[in-house]
Order: C-alpha cells, then structure tokens, then sequence
C-alpha cells in the first residue's frame, strides 16, 4: 500500500508539477525570450487587482482563453478518433518522464525511495519506445479531420519522426558504449566520476559529436523550428488544421512538454543527469581537499535542484535555436537526417568503438 | 559584390552549417544579453538612455503623430457656438466614399442663410483621405482631433451626428510640433495614468 502511495506521489509531484509547470512557464518563456531577443517587451497585460508580474498571468489567461473557445469538429471528421488524437500524442510524451531520474535515493524512515518514477533496467529504450509512438496521435489526428493539408502535416510528422528516429537511436550508441548500461540511475552516477580528481566525467566530455547530434535529433523529434515542417504554417497549417479549443491547446502543449523531455533526456545522458559536481552522498567532496558534509535531505534536494537548473539552462538554449533559426525545406530536413546526421553518428560509434578497443 | 560568387559551392564547413548557425546565435544571445541588461538596470531603478526594448506602452504612452496626420472628424464652431457649416454640399460631393449625408436647413438671419440641420459621416464607409477638409470653403470640418481609437460594437454607433462632431475638440498634445521627424526619438506623452503605473515589462 504505502509503495502504491509513493508511486502517486511521485507521479503527482514529477509530472504534474515539475513537468506541466515548466510547460506552462515555457509558453511565458518563449514570448519574453522572444521578445527580448528582438528588441521588444512581449505579453504583459494580463492582471489581477492590478499586479503584471512581467506578464506571467497570461499562462492563466491563455488556458482559461483555450478551455471556453467553441469546440469544433468539422464535418466529414471521424469523430471518435479526432477525439482521441490530441490525447494519445499528449499521453506518450508523459508517459516518457517515467524513466527520467530526477534525483538519487532519499531515505525516508529506512524506506529508500528512488526519485524516478519507474526504476527501469532499460530506461533509456522505453523512452525512446514512448516517444516514437507520440507521432501516432498526430497521424490519426491528421487524417481523422477529413483535410488534405493536415493529411499533409500528419504524412511530414510520421515521415520526419521515422528519419530522425533512426538518426536520434544511433546517436545516442556511443554514450551507451561508454558507459556500458541502458539503465538510466545507474547512468548518471557513472557520470559521477571525476577526470583527473576535477573534471565530472559527463557523456558531453565523451562523446561531444554524440552530445552536438542528439541535441540536433532532438529538436527535430519536438516538431518545432527550425524543424517544423510537419506544422509549417505558412505553406501548410499543420496536422492540427482543424483542431480549436484545448484540443489545439493540447497539442501545443505537447510540443512544449515533448522539448521539455528532450532537455531531461539529454541532461541525463550528457550533463550528469543529477549529479552536481563534487556532490557525492555524504556531502561535497571538493577537489582542493575541502569537505561539507550534508544531509541525505539536503544531498537531494540539491541534486533536484541541479538537475532542474540545467533542464533550464538548454531549454533556454533551444529557445534561443527556435527565434533564431528559420525553417528548413521539407527536402533539407530529410537529407540532414539521411545523408549527415545518421553517417555521422554511424561513424560516432565506430570510432567510440575503436578508442574503447584500443585504448 | 561579384555575381559569380554566388554560384561557388560551398565548402565543407558551408555545408554542415554550423558555423553559420553559429554566427546567427552570437547575434542573436548578443541582442539577448544586452536588453536583458538594460531591462535588469531599469527594474533597479537606473536609468539609461538606451533603452532594452523600442517598444512604446500605447494605451498610457502615446507615440506622437506627424502634424498631418489625418484623424476623426469635427466640425468647427463660430464664436456664439453655432457650427461654422453652411450646407454648401462641397464636402458631400467631393467625398470618393460617399459617406456624409448633410440636410440643408433654413436660418432666420439674412447674412447666413443656411444651416446643416443633419451632418452624418459615417465612419464604416469614410476613407480618410482629407477631401472634405480641404474642399470645404468654410474651415467648417477638420480632420486635427487626434483620435483614432475608432473601434466599435455596432455599425449604427459609427455614424457619426452633428451633435457628435461638434463635441469633438482637437487633441494638439497628440501631435509632434516638428516638421521633420523626431518621431521615432524619446518624447512621449502620458494621457491619463501616471507612468508609475507603466512597468517596464
């Protein structure tokens, strides 16, 4: 009974607080970030009793805005599976956070609870199972509204989803290789280590190549720009054409969660995950000979921590990717992803093989 | 620039794109980190002269308008309040939209003798292209009021009655006195809230 409560309790706090809040605050961050970028103020009406605070109402505003919009379904539309779709795509791209390790054990009472939702063995192949299958809402939703343009944008999302699953698959061997585990807790304390008594050994300082193509197969998995042809809505609008109110809503919302999910991905594999450096589980052991013991509490609360500031740090580095860049061409993206990324990452593995081999 | 340059390939690093990506990216975190600068200055009460967005905060800053800048009609009136107006039709007949409807009306005086007894423009068909202003022998209609928050929920409130134009007044406050174009520069002109109110963000 009481691992049933701790298992909701850790899927109510992760994903419905870590991982929908910072989905919210994204729409807030892309506008202002945007907005700064470009010389500009963004949002900043939305008040209560007077107070903006820099306009970060307009996360409430803008649901509230999306819950009470006319529900559309055109006519022609099936409507069971035009239903479901935005559900499906928004369902497999939290259901991925499962193997995320948000933080090491926290002893509560002599119960060890793992701060992970599920301690897969085989973390990181059930998330990219999970993500490959988010497409699938965007297809039916795409062929369910009875429109050729977002039949369009659902054939790009499967089209570019299979390209890249292929390229993000192979590029991520060489972290594997090195640290000789597919579990995803077990990873990240192997980056724990340290090169020469300072550096952490992160997957970034193995395997840059690997980091440099992850990060880019990453954002191509997120559908957004400069990767968003599936959406592309100034040639077509999208496999979301038909969609209003918060099916639309839920949607956008998954395109956000899912960059979200990439950033966790990728902080797990390349940055160390949770560790924070010279953060070992009696306390901080720095390399000039200082100690700091702390407590298990405090040991995870930092790591907690450690691991959201850096999620934070690269979700504002794709955003700065997304207002930077414009689109690709439907015919770029694909031979980005056939003909360079997916031979570079092939040759990634061989050459990590070799250094592993002979050295 | 030399047009053959256009047609060399590209070489090894063109093609991977990333040092142009790169490049992009120093542009753009440079402009990032400069008004996020400003912008942190501002909140601690520092003022600078550059500013980190060009944005102007309408509703309770206004941006000035050139000095011709055509806006909601008015008409004028003569000393004792009556309108300046009399019925002469120039203005319904040079309008390319046919949008005013005058009824001429009679006045006891000798000197003067007709009076609009309607004056409707109506704002869902008027072009503003300054025709009427400018035909009119009697500097009766101006176009200086500075209003252009025209919006409306009904079309039968967007014409606009004798009794309506004649309670406009001009707004010469909304318009930059200078000729040449300042416009773009600092003045800005508070209407009603205090800038207190104004956040930077």
């Amino acid at each position: 009974m009481a691992e049933i409560g701790i298992a909701v309790a850790k899927i109510l706090f992760f994903v419905f607080v870590f991982v929908f809040g910072t989905a919210a605050l994204l729409t807030w961050v892309e506008r202002k970030q945007s907005a700064v970028m470009q010389d500009r103020i963004g949002a900043n009406r939305a008040a209560i009793l007077g107070l903006r605070v820099w306009g970060l109402f307009h996360i409430i505003a803008d649901s509230l805005k999306m819950f009470f919009k006319e529900d559309f379904t055109p006519r022609g539309a099936e409507r069971f599976l035009f239903s479901i779709a935005p559900g499906i795509t928004m369902f497999f791209a939290l259901v991925a956070f499962a193997a995320i390790p948000f933080a090491d054990k926290l002893v509560v009472g002599g119960r060890e609870i793992v701060m992970q939702i599920a301690n897969l063995n085989v973390g990181i192949l059930y998330v990219f199972a999970v993500m490959s299958m988010a497409v699938y809402g965007v297809v039916i939703g795409a062929w369910a509204s009875n429109n050729n343009y977002s039949l369009i944008g659902g054939l790009r999302a499967s089209a570019q989803m299979i390209s890249y699953e292929v390229a993000i698959g192979v590029s991520i061997i060489g972290v594997l290789m090195v640290y000789q585990t597919v579990d995803l807790q077990e990873l990240v304390r192997a980056q724990g280590a340290l090169f020469g008594g300072w550096l952490p050994q992160w997957g970034i300082f193995y395997q840059p190549l690997g980091f440099l193509l992850f990060l880019t197969t990453g954002i191509a998995e997120t559908k957004r720009i400069p990767f968003d042809t599936p959406e592309g809505e100034s040639e077509i609008i999208g496999y979301h054409l038909e969609y209003s109110s918060m099916r639309f809503g839920m949607f956008f919302l998954t395109d956000l969660i899912e960059t979200v999910l990439i950033a966790c991905i990728t902080v797990t594999l390349f940055l160390g995950g949770w560790q924070v450096p010279y953060l070992l589980p009696e306390g901080f052991h720095f390399p000039w000979g200082g100690t700091w013991a702390l407590s298990n509490v405090t040991v995870t609360i930092l790591q907690f921590l450690g691991f959201t500031l850096k999620v934070s740090v690269l979700l504002w580095f794709m955003m700065i990717i997304r207002w930077t860049l414009p689109r690709f061409r439907y015919d770029q993206v694909m031979s980005l992803g056939w003909k360079i990324l997916l031979p570079v990452a092939l040759a990634n593995i061989i050459i990590t093989a070799a250094v592993i081999v002979f050295f | 620039m030399n047009v053959h340059d256009k047609y060399k390939p590209l070489t090894f690093w063109e093609r991977t794109y990333l040092p142009r990506i790169w490049d992009g990216l120093v542009i753009t975190m440079h402009h990032f980190f400069r008004n996020l600068w400003h912008f942190i200055l501002a909140r601690f009460g520092v003022q600078r002269e550059w500013k980190g967005a060009v944005t102007f905060q309408y509703p309770e800053i206004r941006r000035l308008f050139h000095p011709r800048l055509r806006t909601m009609h008015r008409l004028t009136k003569r000393d004792d309040g009556t309108p300046r107006c009399v019925a002469c039709m120039m203005c319904e007949t040079v309008c390319p939209a046919k949008c005013i409807y005058i009824v001429a009306g009679q006045r006891p005086e000798k000197e003067i003798e007709k009076v609009p007894v309607k004056f409707d423009i109506d704002l869902g068909m008027c072009v503003f292209c300054g025709y009427c202003v400018e035909a009119c022998p009697e500097d009766a209609i101006r176009m200086d009021t500075g209003v252009i928050e025209m919006a409306s929920y009904s079309r039968q409130s967007l014409i606009l009655t004798k009794e309506r134009l004649l309670s406009h007044v001009p707004h010469p406050e909304y318009y930059t006195m200078r000729k040449d174009l300042e416009l773009a520069a600092k003045p800005v002109q508070l209407r009603t809230e205090s800038e207190a109110g104004v956040e930077a963000h």
